[in-house]
């Protein structure tokens, strides 16, 4: 005979529970609340100190010293005098990484609420990334604040084209989104490898040698509010990517168009009964998503990039992390925030720049910020794992309440 | 099983329940759904440990830790949905777990197919050990639970809700073969709602209320009256009471209507009717003669081939979904978990399902949380339901206060055309009485109700004129005082020359 199911607080058990990706992700919404990505995280980090063990450094101080290099310990009112500088200078790198993970988070979390899986932010971010670059170094008459507003409209129309060819493509004809989104970021791959490359259209126009593009115009650079622009300060991208936060969870709970799309995530065919257009639907959540990512794109370009090259569009992941973004964050806007930062704050924490090569050399420590992302999402896909563990944990407990009783209560 | 209590959060699943089972009975187990019956029997079978109370089998107190202890101790249990592995043979399905091997290691396939036979033989089942599982029709699936179970050498089955996914005969083959387990001396627990079936197999009936013990009486002398009082806790009418109708005004027109079915077949042919305002129009015949085309065409929800449909004398053909639910079609689906709700969304936003895109709930595309609750509350209240606020999730409601949110979305939009189909399908006897009593009341407001449905007790009941459907087409016009036999006749096609 089978085993029980999981007890999940709130689902009946026995129930017939169709395994489809929404069901799934319905499940996920709502099992184990803000414990279990705790948790999650708590493992991920465990286990990747044994790894730091095993290598023979000493995982505790190497964790320091990750820390410290996130800067976060800014926050601590102790920490003053240098380390204070080099904090503040930290926390602020922390924080410009953070940007673009918020808002490919917020990408694969749209559509995740719709009912579908967007693998597409990285291509979504690149083409957003390109158009911005485009437009940030043509037309260098136009007066800075609408240059800037022009570079970002279209970086994120551009995020929403590509993203939206997977959405009609699926509402159409039915193609599977993860495939369409998979292919359509191999091709914004090689747009990109093309546009910058030696010889391209968007190739340097000084130096023919480089594959890089030009500069965009000092102009439509996005203001630096924190730290020195020359020391490439936290520009004010940031407080788009949070109003970006403010803008899902508003569309989502307070718009008739939210409503629409988590009843089609949520029950496809209860949606198609009620009169509700769920092709529509469908590639309009891909192509709000894409405008998320491609907004990222811009925000890079015009915070702190300022140029492109074939090589940043070939290893960039930026997409790829707001997977795990959303998925830790479980599709939250609040828990987006938190989990950006978390790997914002690991991806600066382990770069070579901030990390003390004495404690940890920053080339195993960037394996390192892999690895526990890799555990994050092993354990993401895990979930009902740790709640069964969870779940286990509390009845043994009660147990171990009950026994001494002895008689039944 | 002695003062059995088991509390979950927020309410007493079973509270001090005593239950006994003799060797060589069938017990039934009766009660509503969310009266306990499941929690009772999986604490038996030791899916949950009860907080208090004990359990006793055969003179001695055990604990029931598991499944696993539970099998131990001669418990066998077949679940309403089947543990079965579909590309497995029925030999290997039953010895799964338990298998006999040779020289210790390998699976011996032959003594196994061998010993299943056997089984079967001795119990008389009609089953091929070596057939694989999915070639098997549900009924036989069910009967080789029941080897399993026997396999294990259980003498206590515990059979949970065994003929809600049968069809009659199945049912009667399934009771033969409970009596000649009885026969041999096994005890049978059988779970249920359905009180004919009670009353057909049992030789005890014990009734559970709302976690409670009601009583436990032989079936001599029970009654279904009698049995649905203690279900429900109060007099059930198990008939429907109405006036006769007044039909007014056509309001429904179908004109030749032709629809084709997902492999482009046609399904429903050339069907032609009318519902006046005020009256009930059942639909009656087997499943799968076109009934689910022709309310898909209906709803706007499927193409329809040729052939018009009018409401009030406005032409719908065409249109989509939500054209015929503006038109005035309100529609109670026959799938009410698939499509009548979104179970992951609160009830406040089910009951919005249609009004969500107008004022009060939502101005220009800005939805108001507050208004849809405030709403909803209204809503909640008029049409009783329980088990939840605005905020509950939908799917955490009993099939009964689901029917009722669904009710209550559909007749607040004042629909001219009430389309319900299988309005009461597995729901219980308390909740089945809600929905009659209420679409006789729609009907009473001077609403058309088309009612489809295939449980020919209900058409009967509930229709002023009743349309026998048999393979997509319309073969025959009955008023409600005809009988089951008729209508059974022209279900199957047998009137079909006559009309035609």
């Amino acid at each position: 005979m089978s085993a029980p199911e999981p007890e999940v607080p709130g689902q009946p058990t026995g129930g017939d529970y169709a395994p489809s990706s929404a069901a799934r992700m319905a499940f996920y919404q709502r099992a184990g609340g803000v414990i279990t990505p705790i948790i999650t995280t708590i493992i991920a980090f465990l286990i990747g100190g044994a790894v730091v063990a095993a290598t023979g450094h000493n995982p505790i101080s190497t964790y320091k010293g990750i820390f410290e290099g996130t800067g976060l310990n800014w926050f601590f009112p102790w920490v003053d005098g240098d380390a204070r500088v080099t904090a503040e200078f930290n926390l602020q790198q922390t924080l410009l990484v953070t940007t673009p993970l918020i808002l490919t988070g917020l990408a694969v979390a749209f559509a995740f609420r719709c009912g579908m899986f967007n693998i597409g932010g990285q291509g979504q971010y690149t083409m957003g990334a390109i158009t911005s670059v485009w437009v940030g170094s043509v037309w260098a008459g136009l007066p800075g604040v609408p240059h800037a507003i022009i570079a970002i409209v279209l970086a994120m129309l551009a995020g929403a084209l590509w993203a939206g060819i997977a959405g009609i493509l699926k509402a159409t004809v039915g193609a599977h989104e993860v495939i369409t989104t998979i292919m359509l970021n191999w091709i914004a791959y090689w747009i990109g490898t093309y546009a910058f490359g030696i010889g391209g259209p968007l190739q340097n126009d000084a130096n023919e040698s480089v594959p890089i593009s030009n500069d965009i115009v000092p102009d439509v650079h996005l203001k630096v509010w924190w730290g020195d622009p020359l020391l490439q300060g936290l520009h004010i991208g940031f407080f788009i990517a949070i109003g970006a936060l403010f803008v899902y969870w508003f569309v989502l709970n307070r718009t008739t168009l939210g409503y629409e799309v988590r009843a089609v995530g949520y029950a496809p065919e209860a949606a198609r009964y009620a009169g509700i257009n769920v092709a529509r639907n469908y590639f309009l959540a891909m192509a709000i998503a894409g405008a998320f990512a491609g907004l990222g794109g811009a925000m890079d370009i015009l915070g702190w990039q300022f140029r492109l090259g074939s090589l940043d569009v070939q290893t960039s992941t930026i997409g790829f992390i707001g997977i795990a973004v959303a998925l830790l964050g479980r599709n939250s806007a609040i828990g987006i925030f938190f989990s950006s930062l978390l790997f914002g704050a690991l991806l600066y924490g382990t770069s070579t720049r901030s990390l003390d090569p004495e404690v940890f050399p920053p080339q195993l420590a960037g394996n390192l910020t892999l690895m526990i992302q890799a555990l994050v999402l092993l354990f993401i896909g895990a979930d009902l794992i740790v709640i069964y563990v969870w779940n286990l944990r509390r009845k043994l407990r009660r147990k171990t309440a009950a026994t001494p009783a002895g008689a039944p209560v | 099983m002695r003062g059995i209590t088991k509390r979950f959060p927020g309410i007493v699943a079973n509270d001090a329940v005593d239950f006994d089972l003799r060797r060589g009975e069938v017990h039934a187990l009766l009660g509503e759904n969310g009266a306990g019956k499941s929690t009772l029997m999986n604490i038996l079978y030791g899916l949950y440990t009860p907080d208090e109370g004990e359990i006793i089998v055969k003179g001695k107190p055990v604990r029931m830790e598991s499944p696993s202890a539970a099998i131990a101790h001669g418990i066998g249990m077949v679940h309403q949905h089947f543990m079965l592995i579909p590309v497995m043979t029925v030999a290997e399905n039953v010895v799964l777990g338990q298998e006999p091997r040779r020289d210790g290691l390998l699976l011996d396939f032959d003594k196994a197919e061998q010993r299943v036979d056997e089984l079967a033989r001795s119990f008389k089942f009609s089953i091929d050990a070596r057939e694989l599982v999915q070639n098997l029709s549900v009924g036989t699936q069910q009967r080789v639970e029941i080897l399993k179970a026997l396999y294990r050498s259980a003498d206590i089955l515990i059979m949970d809700e065994p003929t809600a996914v049968l069809t009659p005969p199945e049912a009667r083959e399934l009771f033969q073969i409970l009596r000649t387990l009885t026969r041999e001396g096994m005890a049978v627990i059988f779970i249920s709602h359905k009180l004919d079936e009670v009353l057909e197999i049992s030789d005890r009936i014990t009734t559970l209320r709302r976690g409670k013990l009601v009583d436990t009486v032989p079936r001599a002398g029970a009654t279904e009256a009698g049995l649905a009082r203690g279900m429900v806790g109060r007099e059930v009418l198990l008939r429907v009471e109405k006036r006769p109708s007044t039909p007014g005004e056509p309001v429904l027109s179908v004109e030749n209507l032709a629809v084709l079915d997902e492999r482009g077949l046609p399904a429903v042919r050339d069907v032609s009717f009318v519902v006046h305002a005020g009256e009930i129009v059942g639909i009656a015949g087997v499943d799968g003669n076109g009934q689910t085309e022709l309310i898909d065409a209906l709803t706007g929800l499927r193409q329809i081939e040729s052939g018009r449909v009018l409401v009030g004398g406005d032409d719908l053909t065409g249109g989509d979904a939500r054209d015929h639910i503006d038109e005035g079609i309100g529609h109670i689906p026959e799938d009410r978990q698939r499509r009548g709700l979104v179970l992951e969304f609160s009830l406040a936003e089910n009951l919005a399902l249609y009004a969500y895109r107008e004022p009060p709930v939502s101005r220009l595309g800005w939805l108001s949380p507050r208004r849809m609750i405030e709403r909803a509350r209204g809503l909640l209240s008029a049409y009783d339901v329980r088990g939840g606020g605005p905020q509950t999730r939908a799917g955490a409601l009993s099939g009964g206060n689901q029917q009722k949110v669904v009710i209550a979305r559909e007749v607040e939009r004042d629909p001219k055309v009430l389309v319900a189909a299988q309005p009461t399908r597995g729901l219980d006897v308390g909740a089945i009485e809600f929905v009659h009593r209420r679409l006789v009341e729609e009907r009473d407001e001077g609403r058309a109700i088309l009612l489809v449905s295939f449980e020919l007790e209900e058409v009967l009941s509930l229709s002023d004129r009743i349309l026998v459907v048999y393979e997509g087409e319309i073969v025959g016009e009955f008023p409600p005082t005809a009988t089951q036999e008729e209508l059974g006749l022209a279900m199957v096609g047998g009137t079909r020359e006559a009309v035609a």
